[in-house]
């Protein structure tokens, strides 16, 4: 049994992933704890150990970078997963068996999970449905003994935050005990953060918002200004409700910091990855060639792909994103995706609010 | 031309502890005083903590007192004592002088009230457990049941006096036994049925004796006390009585610490976590969170009260579900949940059942067919995980986990209210999931299933209430057309069970026209009014679709509607 004297203060808490997003939030809990904090790579350790530098971060004092998963389990009660979706579930897989119920797992992944039948690929699939596609939080529920799970999700993009402009996440969990941990741990002067207790919607804002991020960049490299953003705001959170409803989480989540707030943020922003996929297809260059010039995953690519097959599965309207889907892996152009768009005969503003 | 069930392999069991002195329910009832006052203080703090000020405990009192005046006036029952009208009318005099007097004596005065409210209902609730009436109970329906069993099969009069068949030949258990005989051993079991017959109780209680378990504890409607004969079983098998017509505060906060402590302090216990029997006939799948609770609670209590280095009972949850062909109350219960789907209103207890028509309904099960079938699922710890026979919780990698940690917060176990409430949602899903997975399809919901998802599939344009009122000339299905369905049905119904995720009955195996047949024969087969028939030209036909409805509900929540 752990002894009363050996305070929360002292154990690390422990973050997965050194990414971009990885990197802010071990900094932001560097603040008031010590980090540890995971990296695949053993020239990212290196580097981080001799630099003190990652992605461009200067990384605080505090943090410890390792390539130990176990090591880290046994510190920390409290751990931050943070790393590509479609990498998650190998990484739940090789930290589960050091995992307890009393661990505390908040994400912060904005990607879904596929598992298909034997023999299937993704593009084999006509159509996905809820037993195949899940959020990170049910992965972690699956592939471990961690009930208290959690996420963080909101416009949180690494720059800003790492200049410490003013900002907000919201944290999502079942469990109250949950959201005020991780208030407790990443909260500042410059750092809001919000509670939620509807983790699935949440995390849908968060995961679906990437795909019109795409959509706002393609506006934005055809040229066009604040009506076409407007109009694609309003309409892909629309999209989103919807999406979001057949995939079970709540209205509510989406107009939420989650939803609206990093939607808003995204679509007005180069700085975000999938915005600048946007902005590349529109400028003519396939997803290929997008693909082979980035070293981080624009996670909204792949959600396209299964959101668009969600939606022929539980029929829901989402015209955004098929033709965002046509365009990146059926080789339409922006230009006549929009064309299409523009013609779509739907004309009713709200129908999502009130019963 | 009955299609068999296999053999009953159902052995005798021993007992696992041998002397009824032994028994955790025993030394519960020989301690009986203290343990209604150590109730009746635990649920006294409770409401007190809740209530800090002097004029929410008198409010409370207030409401209480008002509630149950309304009750005694409203709906009195021949089990309610007789001087309870006397008791509230003091209780309210006393309360009314209480404004006059100073602010530290009413305080004072509120308290010893509230105190003298839950004591009462402490000992309204407990059980009565008698070592030798619980004997001669069991024995009087061994005796009774066995002759009017071998009477009936073995059609000499002589045979009245043989014990060749045994209620073991009646009613089937399958499952984990072995688990639940050892588990009982190593830790406190509470047993979780589905509900679906006030049968269910006594059901329930001869199984446990036949599995040589000691008693049981459980929570049974007062309703059921109405009925005498029920009276007389329950009382000598440990039941303690649920009263739902009292929503109180202070009644429900005893009636759960009543079940808590009972738990806690290792008393085997079984509770219907439906609440009530099935309306509909369906598998429950909204479960009663209080009880459930409770359960969790006593074992974050044993782990917070244990000493370093002690080893903690544990509490197992065991899920049962209990199959028949046949519910004595179906009729009603159907009514019932069809007036009351789209409105949540209040659904009054009525028991239309004396002693007279209960023992009409035995006579009837035993000397015609209908085999009653029990399900023992595995073991669960509180937070829905599957334990191994030794009882250690296993996560899905089969990994030993410790359910411990699941209350430690930083190092130290803490009691987190909110938390423990969402470890309840989650044990209710498991069960629920487990309902499913260990209920047994019977051939009678077979055809009850595949009859009325046929009538659904011609008419999609009516809803429920206007398929129910379907007129007569439309109430007739094909034989060959039913046939097919049925054999699709059953296909993957043999499917699902491949994947584990239900059972059935070994007589729905065999030449499909010989299990149609044999579920045609046993849905329902007391019922006044048939929900399933062959007419004379050898199709099927109904006489009462609501009932019909019920036992289709059976198999509802497996997707087989798609294979109709």
């Amino acid at each position: 049994m752990t002894s009363k004297n050996l305070s929360d203060s002292e154990k690390p808490i422990g973050v997965i992933g050194a990414g971009n997003f990885g990197s802010v939030v071990a900094n932001l809990l560097a603040r008031q704890k010590k980090v540890l904090l995971y990296a695949r790579d053993e020239s990212v350790i290196q580097r981080i150990l001799q630099t003190r530098e990652n992605r461009s971060h200067k990384m605080h004092d505090n943090i410890t970078p390792t390539n130990d998963l176990a090591m880290m389990a046994g510190q920390c009660d409290v751990i931050f997963p943070i790393v590509p979706s479609a990498h998650f579930r190998s990484m739940m897989r090789q930290i589960s068996s050091h995992i307890h119920p009393y661990h505390i797992l908040i994400h912060g992944t904005k990607g879904l999970d596929v598992t298909l039948p034997e023999g299937q690929t993704i593009d084999t699939m006509q159509t996905l449905d809820r037993s195949m596609v899940k959020t990170m939080s049910e992965v972690i529920v699956e592939e471990s003994v961690a009930v208290r799970v959690g996420c963080l999700a909101g416009p949180n993009l690494s720059k800003e935050l790492e200049e410490g402009h003013p900002a907000a996440t919201v944290i999502a969990s079942h469990f109250n005990e949950v959201i005020n941990i991780g208030k407790r741990l990443l909260r500042n002067e410059n750092f809001q953060v919000y509670e939620n207790n509807d983790v699935v919607g949440v995390e849908l804002a968060g995961v679906l918002k990437n795909v019109i991020a795409i959509a706002a960049g393609a506006l934005s490299g055809m040229g066009y200004g604040e009506n076409a953003k407007g109009l694609l705001v309003s309409r892909g959170m629309v999209e989103m409700v919807y999406l979001g409803r057949a995939l079970g989480g709540n209205t509510k989540a989406f107009l939420g910091i989650a939803g609206i707030g990093d939607l808003v943020t995204t679509c007005n922003s180069s700085l975000s990855r999938n915005f600048s996929v946007g902005f590349r297809l529109a400028k003519g260059e396939s997803l290929k060639e997008i693909l082979a010039s980035t070293d981080e995953i624009a996670e909204g690519i792949n959600t396209v792909k299964i959101a668009k097959k969600c939606a022929d599965h539980y029929k829901v309207r989402a015209p955004i994103t098929t033709m965002l889907y046509h365009v990146l892996f059926e080789d339409m152009t922006v230009k006549k995706a929009l064309e299409y768009l523009m013609r779509y005969p739907l004309n009713i503003d709200i129908d999502f609010l009130g019963e | 031309m009955e299609v068999a069930e296999k053999k009953n392999k159902n052995r005798r069991y021993k007992p696992i502890l041998d002397g009824i002195p032994d028994w955790p329910v025993y030394q519960l009832s020989k301690n009986r005083k203290e343990f209604i006052e150590e109730v009746a203080q635990r649920a006294f703090n409770e409401i007190k903590k809740n209530r800090p000020t002097t004029k929410q405990l008198v409010d409370e009192l207030e409401a209480t007192v008002y509630r149950e005046q309304q009750r005694m006036k409203r709906n009195r029952w021949r089990v309610d004592a007789a001087d309870e009208p006397k008791f509230w009318r003091n209780l309210k005099e006393e309360l009314v002088s209480l404004s006059s007097k100073g602010a530290e004596v009413n305080k004072r005065k509120a308290e010893e009230l509230i105190y003298r409210i839950v004591l009462r209902y402490s000992n309204e609730i407990a059980g009565n457990f008698k070592a030798n009436s619980y004997r001669l109970t069991r024995e009087i329906v061994k005796f009774w049941f066995a002759r009017l069993l071998n009477g009936a099969r073995v059609k000499k009069f002589g045979a009245f006096f043989r014990t060749r068949y045994t209620l073991r030949d009646k009613i089937q258990i399958v499952g984990k036994v072995k688990q639940l005989r050892t588990l009982a051993t190593e830790g406190t079991v509470v047993m979780v049925p589905t509900h679906s017959s006030n049968l269910d109780s006594i059901l329930i209680g001869w199984i446990i004796h036949s599995l040589g378990l000691p008693a049981f504890i459980y929570g049974a409607g007062l309703n059921l006390f109405n009925i005498k004969i029920f009276a007389y079983f329950m009382n000598s098998l440990g039941a303690f009585k649920v009263d739902r017509r009292k929503k109180n505060v202070p009644y429900l906060e005893t009636l759960k610490f009543y079940s808590m402590l009972a738990v806690q302090k290792g008393a085997h216990s079984i509770f219907f976590p439906g609440g009530t029997r099935s309306r509909s006939g369906m598998i429950e799948k909204n479960l009663k969170l209080g009880l459930l609770s409770s359960t969790i609670e006593a074992q974050r209590n044993l782990y917070m009260e244990a000493q370093p280095g002690e080893v903690v009972r544990k509490i197992f949850i065991v899920p049962v579900t209990l199959n028949y062909h046949f519910v004595l109350e179906a009729p009603d219960l159907i009514d019932e949940y069809l007036t009351s789907k789209g409105a949540d209103r209040y659904l009054p207890e009525q028991d239309k059942y004396g002693s007279w028509q209960l023992l009409q309904f035995l006579f009837k099960f035993f000397t015609k067919g209908s085999n009653i079938s029990v399900s023992i699922g595995p073991g669960l710890d509180v937070m829905g995980n599957y334990v191994d026979d030794d009882g250690n919780s296993l996560d899905s990698q089969g990994r030993i986990i410790d359910p411990r940690d699941y209350f430690i917060s930083q190092g130290e176990i803490t009691a987190d209210k909110q938390r423990e409430d969402e470890y309840t949602r989650m044990l209710s899903h498991k069960i629920v999931a487990e309902y499913h997975r260990i209920n047994r399809v019977f051939a009678s919901h077979l055809v009850a299933f595949v009859a009325f998802e046929i009538w659904q599939k011609k008419h999609p344009k009516l809803d429920l209430f206007g398929l129910l009122r379907l007129p007569e000339e439309d109430q007739v299905i094909q034989y060959e057309e039913f046939r097919a369905a049925c054999k699709r049905v059953r296909k993957q119904i043999y499917s699902l069970k491949e994947q584990s995720k239900v059972y059935h009955a070994t007589h729905l195996k065999g030449k499909i026209d010989l299990v149609i047949r044999h579920g045609l024969d046993n849905v329902g087969i007391f019922h006044l009014k048939r929900p399933l028939l062959m007419n004379k030209e050898g199709n099927i036909i109904t006489k009462d679709f609501n009932t019909l409805y019920y036992y289709h509900n059976r198999l509802a929540g497996y997707d087989l509607e798609k294979f109709i």
